[in-house]
This record gives structure tokens, C-alpha cells and sequence, in this order.
């Protein structure tokens, strides 16, 4: 018996990216590219259902078995540690998780470092590998600002170009960790749709080793 | 009844008619059980109370170690199931949560017939709710040959046992390549993750790898036993199995049914953690999550009662109770009230007339 594959996309730029390498791995949806308000979308022929959801909530969906796969960062799948098989790295969304400080910023070991960040979870296993005693700051965005006003002394957060921090008299101290776009899928899922989830895997897995060459 | 009481009863059953002893424990336990093993428990949160003797106790997370360590060393095979309730956090719940779970355990000289036997027990416990279902085998020495061959120390070989479980290929070459391990044994560990299917198309592979000979004899041994049974269609090897190998070892599995997002069994040979716990005795076992079946039913009730009976404030017990009976006799449900209970749901609703019920309403 065959059933709906149930896809769940994250909004915006790297969305449209992502959904437009699924049409060219043959799992298209043409009435996702309408100018509309919708959130799901069907191609019934081949049983395929998209939704479109906030980057940060594609794991949430798929790790929960309302989607079947999905695309999500790979910051969002250190940061909250989803239990889905990561199946492909799709080379898109290139960024990179990175130790950002004020020009003017020395960082005394001896002293307790203050870390703004969106991505706790992350700052605070990257420290404790290194042993080092931090103090976190929880922050939802806007956190460029907090060495600026003197809250963090470093920023742990996504740089892409670097402009927003080069504005803010910020720079890159460290790198913590490459990111980009991850095929994910639900481990139950995967178990009854093996071979169609399979199949889009490795037609992106081309797809991702072209864009890359 | 519930469909998750239902299970309940079937599983019992199931577990009985093989010669499994009813195992029926406290509520709670010493705390010290659980610190000592915590990575062996799903969630190290534990809720703790002092007792009036000032021991620490708590409300017992887990089944097994409970068992472990009631359990005497020699006198053949201890067999036993349970279904108890356990108190966790759950991420969903964001908070500690009663979860009901069953479960089989098979403790002292145990062989390849009990690891058998277990195999065949989880997989019927499967087929028991959903005809769709699958078990996924894994075998922890044939990864565990293949990741000592990188020679990782032990925060890489957690990373790599990480991505062995989320069938993460990339992050697998990643940790190979800025380690420089050896490219060949790397490759070997790819072949095996991404080796999944029925045991006819996975064995060959793990053949040509050459690897851990014993335990892929083992796993082609159970699963053709479990073919012969008729339960081939049911199973698959799949690496992406991977407990905690200072507990696990060998065999261990963990089953899925179509509808259910998450995994409804796990289980495994844990005589790692029977050593931990000095026993000297070998264990295999498994647990159903009957939590996570609350909503694959997709049973829900039409109506709360089938019928509401009014009464009058002056009508005679003895004829209310009469009519309330003889409503109920063929095994619906009454409700005797002065007014219809708001937001209540029902079918009939009739009213008592001196001895005399008048129906009201009829939706049937």
C-alpha cells in the first residue's frame, strides 16, 4: 500500500533552495511555488506533502512524526539533539557556528567568560570541552548587542558573511562548528518508507555533490 | 476497556504461556540502585523523597535493575515479566511523567535458545499491537571491532557511536578524516551503517567484511531461527541499534509499528551491567513503552454514557435503581442524574415516570 510521503520544509530563502533540489531529485510539488498564504502543499500523483514551517521547528515536526523527513540546520540539530537519523548533508546553507568578541576584547583565562548566545546547548559543550568555567546569558536575538552594552564579554551565534558583526565592531575569535542544511528523518518513518526516503536521498546526494564541485 | 489495557492483557498472556513468572515490585527503591548505573537509565532524572529512617529512596525510573538485583546467582534461568509503572521526565511533558511499561527479562545461564526466544517474544509482542511492525537487530561486537579499528579514544568513539545512530554518513567521514584514522577501517564502518535491510541482503555484507566472524554467525543463526518460525518478514539488521556498550553487548534490538513516531520496544543482552552489578549470571530482555500506544488506536469514544436516566428528587430508590438495571442489562452504560451533566456526552436520554422510564431522546 502506498502512503503520503510528508516532507516538512523550513521558511524562507534556504527553503526555496532546498525545495527547489527535492524537484530536481524528482519529488516535485509544482503548486508550492504559487504566490499564496498556504502552508501545505500536495502532489497527489506521487503522493508526495509539503509543509512549510519555522527553520527551528522542522526537527520538532519530524522528530514527532508529523513529517516523515525534513530539512533543518545542523545548529538546530546540536542545539536541541532531536532523535532522527541526519541522512545527508546538503552542502546548502553554508555557515558556521563562531566565538565572536569587541576588536578591543582580552580574553583572561583566569576569569569567569560571560557567553551571550541563542545556543546554549552548544556554547556549553564546546567550553566544557575545552574545561573552561563560563557563565551563560541566555538570549533570543539582538545578541550582537551584548558585548557592545558590556553583558557577555564573547557572542557564540551563526556568522554567514560577517557583516553584521564587522558593523557592530565585532569579529571572529573562534570557529565552533561548520553548518549547513541536513536531510532528517523520523526513525519510525524510516522504517516503512525506507525505500522512497532512500530513493530522495540519494538523487539529493548527487544533487549536493554537484553544487559542491 | 482501553486499547493500551487491552495490550496489556494480550501481553501478559503472551509472556505467560511461555513459562514467564510474574515479577511485582514496590513503587519505589534505595536511590543508590540508580546513581551507580545512571547512563543506563533513559533519563537520569529521578524523583527522590527520604524515607522516615532518613535513606534516601525514589520513585523507581526503571524495571530492570530493580530485577537484577533481587535476583540470586545459580538455579538455572530466571524468567519473569512485568508490567509496572515507571516515573521519568519526558522531553514532551517537559516534566516527570507515570509511564506504564511491560516487559520480559531472562537472567542466569543464558544461551543463544534464550536470546532466541527473547527475539521471538519481542517481535510477537510487536505483532500483538500492530500486524505492521518491524525489529531491528543489531550485533554491538560487530561495531564495536569496527570502531576499535580507528583506534578513537573515548570522546571520539562516543562522536562516532553518535553517528552510527543517526545513520550520519558525512559526520562519520568528518571525525575519520580530521583524526587521520585509517581510511580503510573507516570505509568498513560506512559499508556497515549504511547496510540496512532483511538479514538475506545484510549477512553477505557483513561477510565480505570479514569482521567479528562469532557474532555474525550469532546474528545469522537468530534470525534464521526467527525465519523458520514464520517471522522472517518482520525483522531487519540495522547498526543504527546502538545501546550503551558498558551496559549492552552482543545482541540488542528495538521495534517499531507504522503510526507510532517513536520506537515501542528495546531491549538487548546487557551482561555488562550484570557484571557491574556483581552478578554472575548472563541477561537478555526487553520493554514495551505502552505510553507512547495512548493515541495509535485512534479508538475514541462517540459518547461518555449511553444513557442518562432523570429522576425526580421524590422518585423511590428501589425504582430508580430498577430502571437503572434493567437500562444497563445488556451492557451499556447508565447514568442516574437530576439534569443532563453539562458538556456530557450520550446517546439515550430517558426519564424515570413513577416506575415507568420514558425515552426522551434516541441518537442510536
Amino acid at each position: 500500500m502506498k502512503t503520503w510521503l510528508n516532507i516538512a520544509l523550513p521558511k524562507g530563502r534556504l527553503g526555496d533552495k532546498v525545495y527547489d533540489m527535492f524537484a530536481r531529485a524528482g519529488f516535485e510539488c509544482p503548486d508550492i511555488l504559487e504566490e499564496n498564504r498556504k502552508l501545505v502543499f500536495e502532489n497527489a500523483a506521487l503522493m508526495l506533502r509539503y509543509f512549510w514551517v519555522k527553520p527551528s521547528d522542522v526537527a520538532v515536526y519530524v522528530e514527532r512524526g508529523a513529517a516523515d523527513i525534513g530539512v533543518a540546520g545542523k545548529d538546530i540539530l546540536l542545539e536541541y539533539a532531536p532523535d532522527v537519523y541526519e541522512m545527508l548533508d546538503l552542502k546548502v546553507g553554508k555557515c558556521r557556528m563562531a566565538v565572536a568578541a569587541r576588536h578591543d576584547f582580552y580574553d583572561d583565562q583566569r576569569r569567569t567568560l560571560r557567553v551571550a548566545t541563542k545556543f546554549t546547548n552548544i556554547a556549553a559543550g564546546y567550553y566544557s570541552a575545552q574545561g573552561r568555567d563560563i557563565d551563560i546569558i541566555h538570549l533570543n536575538g539582538s545578541v550582537e548587542i551584548a558585548p557592545i552594552l558590556g553583558l557577555s564579554d564573547v557572542i557564540v551565534d551563526i556568522v554567514e558573511t560577517g557583516r553584521t558583526l564587522k558593523e557592530n565592531h565585532l569579529e571572529v575569535r573562534e570557529t565552533v562548528v561548520p553548518i549547513s542544511a541536513r536531510l532528517i528523518a523520523n526513525k519510525a518513518s524510516y522504517e516503512f518508507k525506507r525505500e522512497i526516503i532512500d530513493r530522495l536521498r540519494e538523487g539529493l546526494a548527487l544533487l549536493a555533490e554537484e553544487a559542491e564541485a | 476497556m482501553k486499547y493500551e489495557e487491552r495490550i496489556v492483557f494480550a501481553l501478559r498472556e503472551l509472556y505467560r504461556r511461555f513459562g514467564y513468572l510474574q515479577y511485582k515490585m514496590r513503587k519505589f527503591e534505595e536511590y543508590d540502585l540508580y546513581a551507580g548505573n545512571k547512563d543506563f537509565l533513559i533519563s537520569d532524572n529521578i524523583i527522590t523523597f527520604t524515607d522516615v529512617n532518613g535513606r534516601l529512596m525514589a520513585l523507581k525510573p526503571d524495571v530492570t535493575l530493580s530485577i537484577v538485583r533481587s535476583g540470586k546467582d545459580g538455579g538455572g534461568i530466571q524468567k519473569v515479566y512485568y508490567n509496572e509503572n515507571v516515573y521519568r521526565v519526558s522531553a514532551a511533558a517537559q516534566g516527570f511523567r507515570e509511564i506504564m511499561q511491560s516487559g520480559i527479562e531472562c537472567i542466569g545461564e543464558v544461551d543463544d535458545c534464550c536470546v532466541a526466544e527473547t527475539l521471538m517474544l519481542a517481535v510477537e509482542s510487536l505483532r500483538t499491537i500492530s500486524q505492521e511492525c518491524i525489529l531491528d537487530i543489531s550485533q554491538l561486537d560487530i561495531v564495536s571491532e569496527l570502531v576499535d579499528a580507528l583506534g578513537a579514544e573515548a570522546a571520539m568513539r562516543r562522536e562516532i557511536l553518535k553517528c552510527v545512530g543517526e545513520k550520519n554518513l558525512h559526520g562519520l567521514d568528518d571525525i575519520c578524516r580530521a583524526s587521520g584514522a585509517d581510511p580503510d577501517a573507516a570505509a568498513r564502518l560506512k559499508t556497515l551503517v549504511q547496510t540496512s535491510g532483511a538479514p538475506a541482503q545484510v549477512l553477505p555484507v557483513l561477510r565480505s567484511l570479514g569482521c567479528a566472524p562469532a557474532a555474525v554467525a550469532q546474528l545469522a543463526s537468530l534470525t534464521d531461527c526467527l525465519d523458520a518460525l514464520g517471522l522472517g518478514a518482520y525483522l531487519r539488521i540495522d547498526f543504527s541499534v546502538v545501546g550503551d556498550m558498558r551496559y549492552y553487548n552482543g545482541i540488542v534490538f528495538k521495534g517499531f509499528v507504522s503510526g507510532v513516531p517513536t520506537g515501542v520496544l528495546s531491549g538487548g543482552q546487557y551482561d555488562r551491567l550484570m557484571e557491574k552489578m556483581r552478578r554472575r549470571a548472563r541477561a537478555v530482555g526487553f520493554a514495551v513503552y505502552l505510553d507512547q500506544l495512548e493515541r495509535f488506536s485512534g479508538e475514541t469514544e462517540a459518547v461518555d454514557v449511553d444513557t442518562v436516566l432523570l429522576y425526580s428528587p421524590d422518585a423511590a430508590p428501589a425504582a430508580l435503581l430498577r430502571a437503572a438495571d434493567a437500562l444497563s442489562a445488556d451492557g451499556r452504560s447508565v447514568t442516574a442524574q437530576h439534569t443532563v451533566p453539562e458538556k456530557l456526552r450520550y446517546r439515550r436520554l430517558a426519564r424515570l415516570d413513577g416506575d415507568e422510564v420514558k425515552i426522551l431522546e434516541d441518537m442510536a
